[in-house]
Order: C-alpha cells, then sequence, then structure tokens
C-alpha cells in the first residue's frame, strides 16, 4: 500500500483559499469516511493553516484524483495551489507538520493536538495507524528533545514569561487589570493558565468591569481607584483606549511602601501608552510596554528558527524509520507464504510418519514436534531477516517474486 | 594517596567549570554534564580532606592551603545543597569556575598541615568556615539577583533564553543561605571568643561581617526590605569577610 497527500496550506494559499476549503471536525470526520471507502484508510487534517488528506491506498492514482477532487469541489479557484506528496514525502511533510516546523511560528503547541484529533476522527488502518502514530511521537520528540517550543511566541505569552522571571511560580499572584478590553482580556488569560488570578478588573465604565469582573470571579473598580489595589497587586496590564496617562509614577510610589518591598511587574498594552515610563524607575517596578513586549518576542522566534534545524534531523531520523518499516511491508506476504508453506510441509510429514511414532509416549511426541518446529524456524530465520533487510534498501519487491517463485508460492498471492 | 585524590577531584571540577561556561550555548547538555561534574569533584574532595584528616596529628587544616581547601568543599557542599540544579544554572556558572580557582591554588599551595591544635580548634574554624562559605554562596546568589534584576529593568531582549531563576526565588534562597550561614559563623565565632581569642584585624571583620549579614536579615524581617537592597548588603557582608577578615586570619 503507498501512502498519497493532497492538501493545501499557507505556504501557497492566502486566507480567503484556506478558509474555503477548511472543515469542522464532523465534517473532517465525514470526508475521511468517504475517502476510505473509495481508497481504503483516510486522515483529513483541518486546521486554520491547512487542510491536508491523507489516504493509504493500492490504486495511487484513483486515490490521489479522489483526494483531489474532494478539494477541488469545495473550491475549483485551488487547483494552483494544491501540493501532492507520496509515501516518504508525505511522511516527512506530516511530522514536519507534527513538531510544528511547518507552522507560521515554529514549534507552536497546538497543531499537535490538532494532528491527534484529525487522527482520531480519521478512517486509520495498519499504514495510517502507524503513520500518525509516528507523527505524533516525532512531535513530541522534537518538542522534548529541543527547545524549539520553549520560547514566547506571542505578546501575551512573553508577558507571563517576564512575570515568572520576576515572581517564579505565578500561582496565586494577583493581577490587576486596567482596562475591560480583549487585549488586556488575553493576556490576562495567559497569566491565569499559569496559575496566577485576576484579583480586580477597574475600568472608566463600572459596568463592563462588572461585567468582566463577573466571568473572572473577581472584583470591579472604577479607573479612578485603582491606586488603592496596587498595594496587594503583583502584576497590572492595562490596556485602556484612554488618550492621557492612567497611573502615574506618584502613584505607584505612594503604594509602594505599602508592598514592603514585593516586587511589582506591569504590562502596558495601550497605545497611547497607559503607563507612566517612569515607573520602571521605581525600585522593585518592572514596566513592560507593547514594543518592549514585540522585541522579547521577535528574539524568541528567532531562538526558535535556530532550535529548528536540530528538530528537523529528530523529525528526518523518524521518517526513515517509517520508510523502512512501509518498505518491509512488500515482503510481509511473501514471508506469511513461505512460513505458511514450511509449516504445511512439516504437519504433513510428521503425519506421514504416524504409523512409525506410534510407540512413542507423550513427551517424547512433544519433543519430536519441538525439534521439527525448531528445524523449521532456523531454516527460515536468516532469509526473512534477508528479505526484510532487502526490502529496507529498495529491492524488497525482487526478493519477494524470488521467494515465491523458488518456494512455488504463486498460487497464493 | 591525598595526592592522587586532588587531580581527579580538580578535573571534575574543572569539567562543571567549563560545562557551566557551555550552558551559555547548549544549556540543557552543559548543565547535565556541569552537575555531574560538581557531584563526582566534591566527593573526590571529600576522600581527599577524609584522607587528610586521617593522617593528620590534630587539625589537619591550619595552613593557608589547607583551610582554603576545606573552604572550596564547604563552599560547593552548600551549593549542591541550596543550588545545584538545572533552574540555577548560571548560579553555577558564578560558583564552579571561582571553586576550580581556588582548588587549584590550594592543591599548588602545598600539603595539608597539621596545627596540632585539637578539637576545639577544628570546630571553631569549621563552623567559621562553614559560615564563610554558606556567605560566599549567599553573594553569588545576590549577584546574580542584581544581574537579572538589571536585565529586568533594561528590557534585555534576551531576557528569556538563560533561563535564570526568578527574583524572588534567588531574593529567598539568598536569606535562607544567609540566616543558616549566620547561625554557623555566631557559633564559630562565639567558640572564639570562648577560647581567647585575641582581638585582631580578622576578629574586627568576621564581626564587622556577622553585622552586616544580621542587619540585611533584621530589616528584610522587619522592615520589609527586599530586592537590590538586600542583595547589596549581603555582597558587602562578603566583601569584609573575603578582604578583611579572612586574609588578616591568615597573616595574623
Amino acid at each position: 500500500m503507498r501512502v498519497t497527500l493532497v492538501g493545501v496550506s499557507h505556504h501557497g494559499a492566502a486566507v480567503e483559499l484556506r478558509e474555503r476549503v477548511a472543515l469542522r471536525h464532523e465534517e473532517a470526520k465525514a470526508v475521511a469516511s468517504q475517502l476510505a471507502a473509495a481508497a481504503g484508510e483516510a486522515v483529513c487534517l483541518s486546521t486554520c493553516n491547512r487542510t491536508e488528506l491523507y489516504v493509504a491506498h493500492d490504486e495511487s492514482i484513483a486515490a490521489e484524483v479522489a483526494a483531489t477532487s474532494v478539494l477541488l469541489e469545495r473550491e475549483p479557484d485551488l487547483a494552483n495551489a494544491l501540493y501532492r506528496l507520496s509515501d516518504e514525502a508525505a511522511a516527512l511533510h506530516l511530522f514536519r507538520v507534527a513538531a510544528g516546523l511547518d507552522s507560521l511560528v515554529p514549534g507552536e503547541g497546538e497543531i499537535l493536538g490538532q494532528v491527534r484529533a484529525a487522527f482520531e476522527a480519521g478512517s486509520t488502518g495498519a499504514i495510517l495507524d502507524r503513520l500518525f502514530r509516528q507523527a505524533l511521537y516525532a512531535g513530541r520528540k522534537a518538542r522534548s528533545q529541543t527547545a524549539i517550543g520553549e520560547s514566547p511566541a506571542s505578546v501575551s505569552a512573553a508577558a507571563a514569561a517576564l512575570a515568572q522571571q520576576v515572581f517564579g511560580d505565578l500561582d496565586g499572584r494577583r493581577i490587576l487589570l486596567v482596562g475591560a478590553g480583549k487585549v488586556s482580556e488575553q493576556a490576562a488569560r495567559n497569566l491565569l493558565s499559569r496559575g496566577a488570578e485576576i484579583a480586580v478588573v477597574a475600568n472608566r465604565t463600572l459596568d463592563r468591569a462588572t461585567e468582566l469582573a463577573e466571568r473572572f470571579g473577581s472584583a470591579a473598580l472604577p479607573l479612578e481607584r485603582i491606586e488603592d489595589e496596587l498595594a496587594r497587586a503583583d502584576v497590572v496590564v492595562s490596556s485602556t483606549s484612554s488618550p492621557e496617562i492612567v497611573l502615574r509614577r506618584e502613584q505607584v510610589e505612594r503604594a509602594h511602601r505599602a508592598r514592603r518591598g514585593r516586587p511589582l511587574f506591569l504590562i502596558d498594552l495601550a497605545v497611547p501608552r497607559d503607563l507612566d515610563p517612569a515607573i520602571n524607575e521605581v525600585d522593585g517596578c518592572y514596566l513592560y510596554d507593547i514594543d518592549d513586549l514585540e522585541a522579547v518576542v521577535a528574539e524568541s522566534l528567532g531562538a526558535r528558527r535556530r532550535e529548528a534545524a536540530a528538530a528537523e534531523r529528530i523529525v528526518a531520523e523518524e521518517a526513515e524509520q517509517f520508510r523502512t518499516w512501509q518498505a518491509s511491508l512488500d515482503v510481509v506476504p511473501a514471508i506469511a507464504s513461505l512460513r505458511a508453506r514450511a509449516e504445511e510441509i512439516r504437519q504433513g510429514e510428521l503425519a506421514k510418519a504416524e504409523a512409525r511414532l506410534g510407540d512413542l509416549s507423550e513427551a517424547e511426541r512433544r519433543a519430536v514436534e519441538s525439534v521439527t518446529a525448531q528445524i523449521v524456524n532456523k531454516l527460515l530465520h536468516l532469509p526473512t531477516i534477508r528479505m526484510k533487510e532487502a526490502a529496507a534498501a529498495a529491492d524488497g519487491v525482487v526478493y519477494a517474486d524470488a521467494v515465491r517463485h523458488l518456494f512455488g508460492l504463486e498460487d497464493e498471492r | 594517596m591525598a595526592e592522587l585524590l586532588f587531580w581527579p577531584a580538580l578535573i571534575a571540577y574543572g569539567e562543571a567549570a567549563v560545562a557551566y561556561v557551555g550552558v551559555l550555548k547548549r544549556p540543557q547538555l552543559a548543565t547535565r554534564l556541569a552537575i555531574w561534574g560538581v557531584r563526582i569533584g566534591w566527593l573526590l574532595q571529600t576522600a581527599l580532606l577524609a584522607a587528610e584528616a586521617w593522617r593528620a596529628d590534630g587539625f589537619p587544616w591550619g595552613s593557608w592551603a589547607g583551610a582554603l581547601n576545606l573552604f572550596v568543599w564547604l563552599a560547593v557542599g552548600a551549593y549542591l545543597i541550596w543550588g545545584c540544579s538545572p533552574r540555577y544554572r548560571l548560579l553555577g556558572l558564578a560558583v564552579m569556575p571561582a571553586s576550580a580557582a581556588l582548588f587549584a591554588i590550594a592543591g599548588l599551595g602545598g600539603a595539608a598541615e597539621s596545627s596540632g591544635s585539637g578539637l576545639f580548634v577544628a570546630i571553631h574554624v569549621g563552623l567559621v568556615s562553614a559560615g564563610f562559605a554558606g556567605f560566599a554562596l549567599a553573594a553569588a546568589l545576590a549577584g546574580l539577583y542584581l544581574w537579572q534584576e538589571r536585565r529586568l529593568k533594561q528590557r534585555s531582549v534576551g531576557l528569556l533564553r538563560l533561563g535564570p531563576p526568578s527574583l524572588v526565588t534567588l531574593d529567598e534562597l539568598a536569606a535562607r543561605v544567609s540566616a543558616v550561614s549566620l547561625v554557623l559563623f555566631t557559633a564559630g565565632i562565639a567558640l572564639g571568643f570562648v577560647r581567647g581569642h585575641p582581638l585582631d584585624l580578622a576578629v574586627a571583620g568576621a564581626v564587622a561581617a556577622w553585622v552586616v549579614f544580621g542587619a540585611a536579615l533584621l530589616v528584610r524581617r522587619e522592615l520589609g526590605w527586599r530586592g537590590r537592597r538586600v542583595a547589596y548588603l549581603t555582597l558587602a557582608g562578603f566583601a569584609l569577610v573575603a578582604f578583611l577578615g579572612l586574609p588578616a586570619g591568615h597573616l595574623g
């Protein structure tokens, strides 16, 4: 059986095209079933960056045509953006995808879960089951053995990582959210995922602050009273649309006395800025604005790209292993036939000798069974190994045909 | 026997020091190599000190080289207890190259000499040396704190690259190490006074360092001082011991 991949990704298709062939989970499942019914096995991987159909089949052209037509039926303009890969190249591509090497942000972690979800929703057999399991393994290995996924890849992740540089564990750290917009909420969510808690939401409009605070189970405050909360907060995340400074150095200095030396980390995501830049000069206060965070993200993306070379080596090794395994499948039927024929001969000869073995005790009979089985196994061991080795070196089909011819196995194909 | 142990221990410490420098390039591999270097080196040095103690008649580390050897063993031991983990690999960069260099100097300074002064001196010197080793580690932590704090203030773009411990962790660990070391140091100084040690420059330096470390812990506890100010106090206390107390103790 062969593996064919037909797909479209952010490399060759703009979002306007990709969104037309994007498949929801249930649709992906249905498409995989439909293709599997025609070809044998199929998995449909659809994310915001790609829609890819993996098919395992005996008839490569028919399978490719079927997979291509699934995508072109949804968007005829896609023809020039489609790519088609088979066998080893398809495996390497999937392993790179699972490792995040084909993503916009190298090493991003979400794709591994998406590959797993696609695998679970797919109609898999021996080939695609092995391919996707190995892809998941390769993705995990690339992340654990390199630092490709370690550094933050977004502004909110960078803010959270910097907060950890100040506090270490963020468990129980109190966040003061200034402004109730989406931007500050997103940054706060990243801190929340690392154990921090949103203690207070402050906003010019109290209703909006209350609405957001209720979602997080925190308190709401009008913007004028944020100084009251500064003494207790550990992290301040600010993103209001105010044209003026919302928090001044003097306010932070006043609160600092009550903080008994505890550090304060401030994130200013607003443009124009909400927080007085001079706050950074206050002892124990660390202020980062949007430019600072973007610089940190750019640096960490550079680090991810440097790690990508090591991750590429890992996925290439995995792809080679898959190729070897797939090639060994060419000789498996011949090996199975050979062993079945040998066993048939052994049983036949034992049956013929039954009359002469009549006087043997049960124990002696078991010994004869064992000895003959061992002889057959030893005779076939080396040819089996050699055929598998030949398969890995691409001569497998020739060897398999030779074995079938020499042992008269043609009828068992 | 003791001489045979010196070189393997020095090689292990040297390997750890070089590996810690390598942390800047290959953090994970270098950290693993460094930690094993520290562990093996410390075990070998322990065996070296045990061999010296076995053959000595009296306190075996009376010479400056012997005292330095003991100090390195205590400092690396303190580092093994409090900081020898991947999380504190940058602390290793501060501790191990200096420890390897001091150990080499101690080895070149000659064999251990017995002072013949007995158990009392051994306990006194042991406690003071242990306190001093702890202060050295606390100073390394304070130095690392100031470096990391400065990078955070300056918004260095490579801030996340080396993964140093957080400011709060460094601050708390330095305080804990200082507190334990101060107890040992206090006991050592008290024993010296009981024994009738004369009031000289070494004692003045030790007492001044004791006051500074004690003050740092007091203001931390009572006034809530944290971070930079306490780190400067810790470094000042260590400087007093390093540049006044210890050399004067051996010159006097």
